[in-house]
């Protein structure tokens, strides 16, 4: 069905798409990001298309290659009834200068997606009106979902308590506390150590 | 306490009459705070669903003097920590538990707020207690109705006793020690026998 889409953008744009596949409903366009925005907004107001909803915006950090991100929109028509993924390939290997043009004027709702992009990624949205991190918090360093952030990088906000043993919890035993444990041992609270849970 | 009225000389001998108690100050206090514990549920996640099933009627956590919220940490001496605890929210956290009223005691709902789970990232606290002291752990994902009943029971009889070391609800019958399964049985102890 939206076969004829992917036409109708190879048609519009030709220079412009890398690569397209399609396949059971399954249509992606991949395209240059430098006309990202232009063929976002001829998607959102060709009639033909008429892709007037933005699922999601996303994007995916493939280390190996060059350029190392892809970000992803997924476009709904809620007249015409069909999906199309639209992707482009951003980014160096050192992820220092990921920038795509926004299409937060397109579609509100890609506000909070670029956003989250933002946070998660460090694809800069060219053009947000107001791209700072949406989940995590300002002092934090560094974009989680990068394949590069260590997988133990934790960067707390408070202070963690300086307790001796404190990534296990406490000395239980067997016996401690609950009525009905002791019960069980006769003997009342014994003092060995041997089975800590 | 001591006598509530008059009371004649052969009070003592027959246990007739008005009677009278004696205990020792500190027994009478723990014996009162067990049983008044004022909470205030930090509910972040979906333990606070089996949060709601506990204090609803059919399994009732207020049979044990605890069903009284106070949502101002001002009010309350007991800290519930429901779900989940993310970076984010610790300082929240870690204020509110230097706002409640001492004496307090803070109770760890469910296997996120003990030790952070499956949740081994860069985004959620490991357990409440890299933050706040914590009292009780009560395992389970969520855990049953029942295993938080024990956590307020164990959680009473420390207060009792007076003990503040940290304590852990254990399942009431473990599994995986049914003979009948045939499973390979871990280490044990010589000394005593099994739970």
């Amino acid at each position: 069905m939206s076969k004829a889409l992917i036409d109708i953008i190879k048609q519009k744009f030709p220079a412009d798409v890398l690569e397209s596949h399609s396949q059971r409903g399954d249509d992606t366009v991949v395209v240059y990001a430098a006309r990202w925005k232009d063929i976002a907004r001829f998607l959102k107001d060709d009639p033909r298309a008429d892709m007037s909803m933005l699922i999601d915006l996303t994007a995916v950090d493939y280390p190996e290659r060059t350029p190392r991100f892809e970000v992803v929109a997924h476009l709904y028509s809620l007249s015409k009834g069909h999906r199309l993924r639209l992707k482009a390939r951003v980014g160096d290997q050192a992820g220092t200068s990921v920038e795509i043009d926004s299409v937060a004027d397109l579609w509100a709702s890609a506000n909070w997606a670029e956003r989250e992009c933002w946070d998660m990624f460090g694809v800069r949205f060219k053009g947000h009106p107001d791209l700072r991190r949406i989940l995590l918090y300002p002092e934090f360093e560094g974009h989680p979902l990068r394949k590069d952030y260590p997988a133990d990088r934790i960067q707390p906000l408070v202070p963690y308590r300086e307790v001796p043993n404190v990534d296990k919890v406490a000395p239980f035993r067997a016996d401690e506390g609950m009525s009905f444990g002791r019960q069980t041992f006769a003997s009342g609270p014994s003092t060995d150590d041997d089975d800590v849970n | 306490m001591g006598a509530l009225k008059e009371t004649s000389p052969d009070v003592l001998a027959t246990g007739a009459g008005e009677g009278f108690v004696t205990t020792k100050f500190n027994d009478l206090l723990a014996w009162a705070q067990k049983y008044s514990l004022f909470m205030y549920p930090f509910v972040t996640a979906c333990c606070g669903m089996e949060f709601m099933a506990v204090s609803s009627p059919r399994y009732d956590f207020s049979r044990f003097g605890s069903e009284a919220p106070r949502f101002s940490p001002r009010q309350s001496d007991l800290l519930w920590v429901v779900g989940t605890i993310v970076q984010r929210q610790a300082p929240i956290l870690r204020r509110i538990y230097e706002q409640l009223a001492e004496p307090k005691w803070v109770l760890a709902f469910g296997t996120c707020a003990s030790c952070g789970g499956f949740y081994d990232n860069y985004a959620c606290v490991a357990g409440v207690d890299k933050i706040i002291p914590c009292d009780i752990y009560v395992p389970g994902c969520p855990p049953r109705p029942e295993a938080v009943l024990d956590g307020l029971m164990l959680l009473q009889d420390k207060i009792q006793r007076g003990d503040r070391r940290p304590a852990i609800v254990k399942p009431r019958a473990d599994p995986a020690q049914d003979q009948s399964l045939g499973l390979v049985q871990l280490r044990r102890s010589s000394t005593r026998p099994a739970v």
